[in-house]
């Protein structure tokens, strides 16, 4: 067990180089640079380009800028926002509750209904409530999610004026200083009347959004990893104890069945952030999916290159920690 | 013969396949009386799984069982509905099937799935569960029972296994097991083994047992009576020692005669071709094409099914010592 955690950890090493490469190159490969991008179009004097240029160190061969970033990497170091001059980290750590927040309704909601409609329909193969639930997966799946929320937007705060239709609070009605960092724990640390219910307004439309790729995709694996238990001995021998059908398919089939949809669900957690930048900039939600689309905009080398590192190895923590879950579920492997 | 704990009565399951329904039993008959052991054998493919399996109610719903009678014990199983045959499955009518390895959950171990039954079935306490659990691997051989109870499927081996499919299939004192080829997958040294297990838990507990196998020296060592299945049909059921004398269908003496025990000369005489599939039913009797004896009538009328005299044997010229009867009257 401690062999295989261990390994599993050095794996991700290689991962992290070849990380630090690409989003250093590919940040770099945006035409424009971040003093060109803040003067826009009223240009700027060549000689105060360059005074800038210097400060910000983008006057040094390319190869020094990545070998001065990657000496700051390793110490910890993920630089200083050139449009804020606030440290990448800190901003990164005011901002990611947030998106954290979003993440974990989102998957709780694409968990919470994926797991049973792929168990519905796989028990119910062939029928009309399989042909159902596989085809709304198969459109949930294909669906643009910025067209998705613009239509829940139009339909759901616009037409019924059920939702919000933005950001994560009524600033208006309540404000209190951020805690936790987190919406619903802090309104309720509030007390103030309202807050709580509020803040689960703002969060309903875009964990919808964010959550319906992963809920498609959990509910395909569910449905096709359920039809294969449900066809092995072990189910029948279940079913030869007169156990009753919740019990069999419920506990006997879904605990085996489950086994890799836990790994795709950890898999799903590059979705989300992913989705999270297009989710969080449809919703106006202040977390780091909007945080990095503007610093694209702002052409802020650090913020970008700090952000999709931290981003990244939030992702592979999370499939590690799926990985040492998988053990845990699979006693197979667990005595192996 | 006492009241019948187990009567089937023309018991016919199709499948619905894509080439139209398949009849993988056809008018089987059968009945086990409390304490009897019957076997029942015939080739793969010949639908004596498929048959026991509807009576435990364990067939995919593609499948349509019809029957004249299918009791258990006073109840109507074809009546029954489904949770009130869940009460008699897994505590009056257990079933031990032919790959234990996979027949066991490997998300669980095993103490959990021998407890469970006796949670769903009967009143016990969770101490007195775990006692009976300890005393039922005691009773099927296996050591240090409290350390198996805690291991997880993967770490027994597949004789192993069977013992605790055997010792799940007692765990609620059952009135009838139904053992699916228990030995087939094991090791030929563990065949042994589990099948003399079975006989003496049989004989200890008397339970009912319907032994399913393709191997006529078990069925000769143990069973009291013997059915004969090809092909999903019934050819011929006999008490076990008329039927190793004098076997009335031409099929049952083709199975004896290919026992190595019974071999006279050098090379084992085999039966030629395979059990007809969905395409290549004959007309007349299944068994027509691989019969020594068959005629045109055999080939184009389905046969008959002789008295019990003869066997209940299901064909036109049952054998009597050797002999085809009936010849000329139907020639």
């Amino acid at each position: 067990m401690l062999k295989f955690f261990i390994r599993r950890v050095a794996l991700t090493v290689p991962t992290f180089v070849a990380l630090m490469f690409v989003t250093f190159v590919a940040v770099r490969l945006v035409p424009g640079d971040p003093i060109e991008a803040r003067t826009g179009e009223r240009g700027i004097a060549p000689e105060r380009l360059a005074q800038l240029r210097h400060q910000l160190g983008l006057d040094q061969p390319v190869w020094k800028q990545f070998l001065d970033y990657a000496n700051g990497l390793i110490h910890g170091d993920f630089g200083v926002s050139i449009v804020t001059k606030t440290p990448v980290l800190h901003e990164f750590a005011t901002l990611f509750p947030a998106t954290l927040e979003l993440s974990i309704c989102a998957l709780i909601f694409a968990v919470v209904l994926g797991i049973p409609a792929g168990v519905i329909a796989a028990v119910k193969r062939g029928g009309i409530i399989d042909h159902a639930v596989m085809t709304v997966a198969l459109a949930g799946y294909s669906m643009p999610i910025f067209w998705w929320g613009l239509l829940l937007i139009m339909f759901m705060s616009e037409y019924l004026g059920l939702t919000p239709v933005s950001g994560r609070m009524d600033l208006i009605n309540y404000y209190f200083e951020p805690v936790t960092g987190f919406m619903l724990i802090d309104s309720l640390l509030s007390d103030q009347e309202g807050a709580f219910g509020a803040a689960v307004a703002h969060l309903i439309l875009p964990s919808i959004v964010l959550g319906t790729i992963p809920l498609a995709v959990i509910a395909r694996m569910t449905r096709s990893s359920m039809l294969e238990v449900l066809g092995e001995d072990y189910v029948r021998t279940a079913r030869a104890k007169g156990l009753s059908p919740l019990r069999v398919v419920g506990l006997h089939a879904l605990r085996n069945a489950l086994i890799p949809v836990v790994t795709v669900i950890g898999l799903q957690t590059g979705t989300l952030l992913a989705g999270a930048v297009l989710t969080e900039t449809i919703f106006a939600w202040p977390g780091v999916g909007k945080w990095l689309i503007e610093s694209i905009s702002r052409r802020d080398y650090p913020a970008l290159q700090g952000g999709i590192m931290l981003i990244s190895g939030i992702v592979i923590l999370v499939n590690l920690i799926v990985d040492m879950l998988y053990v845990a579920i699979n006693p197979r492997i667990r005595h192996g | 013969m006492k009241e019948p704990l187990l009567s089937i009565r023309n018991l016919t399951v199709s499948f619905d396949t894509a080439r139209g329904p398949f009849k993988a039993v056809d008018g089987v008959d059968l009945d086990v009386a409390p304490g009897e052991l019957v076997a029942i054998v015939g080739e793969s493919g010949s639908g004596k799984s498929v048959a026991m399996l509807a009576v435990m109610g364990l067939l995919p719903w593609t499948a349509t069982i019809t029957a004249d009678r299918l009791s258990f014990d006073g109840h109507d199983l074809l009546a029954l509905a489904p949770r009130e045959r869940r009460r008699i499955i897994g505590r009056d009518l257990a079933m031990i099937f032919q790959e234990p390895m996979s027949s066991l959950n490997p998300c669980f171990t095993v103490g959990f799935q021998i407890r469970e039954a006796m949670k769903a079935h009967l009143d016990l306490s969770r101490a007195e569960r775990q006692a009976r659990a300890v005393e039922l691997l005691e009773l099927v051989g296996i050591p240090e029972p409290e350390r198996r109870l805690r291991a997880f499927p993967h770490q027994l081996s597949g004789g192993m296994s069977q013992r605790v499919m055997i010792a799940m299939a007692l765990a609620c004192n059952p009135k009838l097991i139904i053992a699916d080829e228990p030995t087939t997958a094991l090791d030929v040294t563990i065949q042994a083994q589990i099948l003399d297990l079975l006989l003496r838990l049989q004989k200890e507990s008397g339970v009912g047992l319907v032994l399913i196998t393709h191997d006529m020296g078990v069925v000769a060592e143990t069973a009291q009576r013997v059915c004969v299945h090809y092909a999903g049909q019934q050819v011929e059921m006999q008490p076990t020692r008329g039927l190793f004398a004098d076997p009335h269908h031409p099929y049952t003496a083709a199975l004896l005669a290919a026992l190595p025990e019974r071999a006279k000369g050098r090379i084992l005489p085999s039966i030629p071709g395979v059990v007809p599939g969905l395409a290549d039913r004959p007309q007349g009797c299944l068994f027509s094409p691989r019969c020594r004896f068959a005629t045109e009538t055999c080939r184009r009328v389905p046969p008959p099914r002789m008295g019990s005299e003869l066997g209940l044997a299901l064909c036109h010229y049952p054998l009597v010592e050797g002999v085809p009867q009936n010849r000329e009257i139907a020639a």
